[in-house]
């Protein structure tokens, strides 16, 4: 299978999606420029974390109408396997590709450290190699990760939640909430299922030596749920 | 003709707004003590050419939407000006 991670003018977070994906996973990637009209025939779009266009404006709010994501959009709906990491994350929110949007963290800093997560779901292409209830440690690295979503539509995203914020024991509290997240939202996926929304940085935690490998399993479960459907 | 768009963007009522809070406490700190709320937004001044007022209007109002305020946590206004040379 084939990744692609897309560039953004100001995302800084590609090449290490990149040399995880094709370094330590040995999997086929290529960068797609934000400019492409096409996805070089990708079988996984990773959007990657960053400030692209500066976060000008709104943090994601200029990368969607970049030519890119045109095709990215129609790949989503298509249902075409999307990763939205940190500020790919906020991308797909911008572009309307996942629900919600995001706010300042509710202190007000910019926040980089590991945090513990809890796989709520591990029916997903994103997440089959994790346990239920599985707790996690990934790093987080945002100044606008507080994920908010309007009343009307929390009981749907509520069924879409993936990870969530908590403690070393999986406890789910305000106390373990970094950033002030809606429901302790770290991730989601889409309606389908096919597209992931992930606030915490997995290609940062995909080798021993930064401190954990838990974020490669992310990348794993993709491969692993590619190559099973291909025998399907 | 030339126009001058003014636009406010601001957070919707009940959205948490860490930096309203921060210049609030920032304010009290500085012995204003009497400020009870400070919300934080955006200004943006958008000059443009168009046909006239009501066209001008309907264009700002169609960046508003599409680009220059998200509606899921933001609301915006404006005011419109002729530029006169």
């Amino acid at each position: 299978m084939k990744f692609g991670i897309v560039v953004f003018p100001g995302s800084d977070c590609g090449y290490d999606c990149h040399h995880v994906l094709s370094q330590v996973l040995e999997a086929e990637t290529v960068f797609i420029w934000h400019g492409d009209k096409n996805l070089k025939n990708c079988d996984c779009v990773v959007l990657p974390g960053g400030f692209s266009y500066g976060d000008y404006l709104r943090a994601g709010a200029l990368a969607r109408f970049s030519p890119v994501m045109e095709a990215v959009k129609e790949f989503a709906e298509n249902g075409g396997l999307v990763i939205g990491i940190c500020n790919g994350f906020q991308v797909l929110t911008e572009a309307g590709i996942l629900p919600g949007a995001f706010l300042p963290n509710r202190g007000g800093r910019f926040i980089c450290r590991h945090v513990y997560l809890r796989v709520e779901n591990n029916q997903t292409p994103f997440t089959l190699l994790f346990a239920p209830g599985e707790v996690i440690k990934i790093p987080i690295a945002h100044q606008q990760g507080n994920f908010f979503i309007d009343s009307p539509h929390q009981e749907e995203v509520k069924k879409h939640i993936v990870f969530r914020y908590c403690g070393p024991q999986g406890e789910i509290d305000s106390r373990y909430n970094p950033n002030g997240s809606w429901e302790n939202v770290a991730g989601i996926v889409s309606r389908e299922g096919n597209i992931l929304g992930i606030m915490p940085h997995p290609e940062r935690a995909a080798e021993e030596i930064l401190g954990s490998e838990d974020g490669r399993r992310v990348f794993l479960s993709v491969i692993k749920w590619w190559e099973d459907k291909k025998w399907k | 003709m030339k126009y001058r768009g003014k636009v406010i963007v601001t957070l919707k009522p009940g959205v948490f707004d860490p930096q309203g809070v921060t210049i609030r406490n920032a304010l009290h700190t500085l012995s204003f003590r009497e400020v009870e709320e400070v919300k934080a937004g955006k200004y943006l001044e958008i000059i443009l050419e168009s046909e006239n007022c009501s066209q001008a209007e309907k264009r700002i109002q169609e960046m508003c939407d599409q680009l220059l305020s998200n509606p899921v946590i933001e609301s915006y206004s404006y005011q419109l000006e002729e530029i006169k040379n």
